[in-house]
């Protein structure tokens, strides 16, 4: 393993150009913001401005290090159109960050928001390694530092028959492959969550049936797809604990569990790797877990899904689309499968 | 005594009121749906077991107002399963006739479910004395059933856990104790049959 020596002037104290172009753009902001207003907190959601989903007024930013504060200045906006933005109505912030399965934190929806106050981000590195020509643990930094961040709305589609509609912040995960410089012998890439006892209430359990670190996986071709998205922020801020801080997969045609959160190594393999939710029920979970109403899961049916937030009075139960209304990107990466086979 | 049993009786509701307070006040959380099944669902149990501890209760304290607070007690357990059912092909299915026959035969978790459900039911209907008294001592035999309908209700809750046994141990292990302390209790009884 290679281990990156440090250099003579910091990373960290380098200001890219268009971190430093984004400054004066949001010392603009924040002047008019000024004028109008002298309460600290508006600062904090002009951050998001511009872009198609900001910051709720008022919102506290979560505790993230300030280089990486300073790069949501200069995000760019989700297009227009599909499939990188969709009309579909967001779920509201507070949804969002409140309503996790993140098992590290808890079994219950709200587990994860409440139990993760322990939980810190900074200092971050990420371990790449497996068939790469630069493999070596990298701080989160140096990870971050060559990518633009863009905003993208994607629909989330959570085996248990739920939805939500979430604006990401980050950049393709292609892209950051790409630097790592895979070699001819990568056929998957497979993702590792932190482990922390001491942040991780959820770990600590004697009853949890999970053999810890949770682990994901995507084939070559999908983890290179442009719909693959590594994000570090949502609703223009960075990301909650909750949602994955600092940086998480987001695949919108699959099932939510797919995109792994807090992500500590990459590793790219020849062989398809064993993921978490494999190991703990074959027949229930499969390596794809693609979206698809043809095929449902043992415990839940999956031709409708429960858009959130809803009420009692209200429910939103929509159809769910194959590939989660994804497909012409991605249907033809699964071309002659057996989709009710590979699941 | 009156009082006792109007007293049991109003605080056997209180769950119920408060979930009727949450779902009014829109205070479900962004899947309603969900979280007013999972909770129906826990009630269901704990009655159940409640209704199960009764004997035990009443011989080790020698109290008949146990024994007295069964009958009551088990009726809570099928009007919460009654809820919890009804909130499933309510909320969960959208009275989609096609989709519940599926689910009851798809799912092993919703048949295991649905199965403690009849049992309740029948347990239910056969309570008043007229029917202990018309059923002569079939009326024990039918509701030996009990018990299969609590090893039924943990085994759905086991089936649904996706990565956490901790309740499903904590409300098993209650049911276990029940059950061994009955098996404990007509240890006699048990033994001549074998014998």
């Amino acid at each position: 393993m290679l281990i990156k020596k440090p250099d003579d002037i910091k990373s960290s104290e380098i200001t890219p150009q268009s971190i430093y172009e984004g400054r004066r753009e949001f010392l603009k902001g924040a002047g008019i913001v000024a004028g109008a207003s002298l309460l600290p907190g508006i600062a904090t959601a002009q951050v998001g401005a511009g872009l198609k989903a900001p910051a709720p007024a008022g919102l506290q930013a979560s505790p993230a290090a300030p280089w990486l504060r300073e790069k949501f200045t200069s995000v760019s906006p989700a297009p227009d159109a599909e499939p990188f933005f969709t009309e579909e109505a967001l779920t509201p912030y507070d949804d969002v960050t409140r309503y996790n399965n993140f098992y590290e934190f808890g079994m219950d929806k709200s587990d994860p928001s409440s139990n993760s106050g322990e939980f810190k981000t900074d200092p971050w590195s990420v371990e790449i390694a497996g068939e790469v020509a630069k493999p070596g643990n990298y701080t989160l930094e140096d990870m971050l530092k060559p990518h633009d961040l863009e905003e993208r709305v994607y629909r989330l589609r959570c085996v248990e028959a739920w939805s939500m509609v979430i604006p990401w912040v980050g950049f393709p995960l292609a892209d950051l492959i790409k630097r790592f410089e895979p070699t001819s012998k990568a056929k998957f890439v497979e993702f590792e969550t932190l482990v922390d006892d001491d942040s991780m209430p959820g770990i600590r359990s004697r009853f949890a049936i999970v053999r810890w670190p949770y682990r994901e996986g995507l084939r070559m071709d999908e983890a290179m797809n442009p719909l693959t998205f590594m994000a570090v922020g949502l609703y223009g801020q960075t990301l909650p604990a909750q949602n994955g801080a600092p940086m998480r997969l987001v695949v919108p045609w699959k099932y939510g569990f797919k995109s792994i959160k807090s992500i500590v190594k990459i590793n790219f393999r020849e062989t398809m790797p064993n993921t978490t939710w494999v190991d703990l029920q074959a027949r229930e979970y499969g390596f794809y877990a693609n979206v698809n109403p043809a095929v449902h899961h043992p415990r839940w049916r999956q031709d409708m899904e429960r858009r959130l937030p809803q009420t009692l009075f209200d429910r939103k139960v929509i159809p769910t689309l194959p590939f989660n209304g994804y497909g012409e990107q991605v249907a033809d990466l699964y071309k002659g499968m057996d989709l009710s086979r590979y699941y | 005594m009156r009082g006792v049993r109007s007293g049991v009786f109003v605080l056997a509701l209180v769950p119920f009121g408060a979930l009727c307070l949450r779902v009014v006040q829109n205070d479900l959380g962004p899947d309603p749906a969900k979280e007013l099944s999972l909770a129906t669902g826990e009630w269901a149990l704990r009655f159940l077991l409640l209704a199960l501890a009764m004997t035990p209760l009443r011989v080790l304290t020698g109290r008949l107002e146990f024994a007295q607070r069964r009958r009551m007690i088990g009726l809570f357990a099928l009007f919460y399963s009654s809820v919890h059912l009804l909130v499933w092909m309510a909320f969960l299915l959208g009275f989609r006739w096609g989709a519940i026959a599926e689910e009851l035969v798809e799912r092993p978790y919703i048949t295991l479910g649905f199965a403690a459900y009849v049992i309740l039911f029948a347990l239910g209907v056969t309570s008043p004395r007229v029917m202990v008294r018309r059923l002569g001592r079939n009326w024990r035999r039918l509701h030996r059933l009990v018990y299969a309908a609590g090893v039924l209700a943990i085994a759905h809750l086991v089936w649904i856990v996706r990565t956490d046994l901790v309740e499903a141990v904590a409300y098993g292990s209650v049911l276990l104790g029940l059950l061994a302390w009955r098996v404990y209790f007509n240890r006699g009884a048990i033994f001549r049959r074998l014998a």
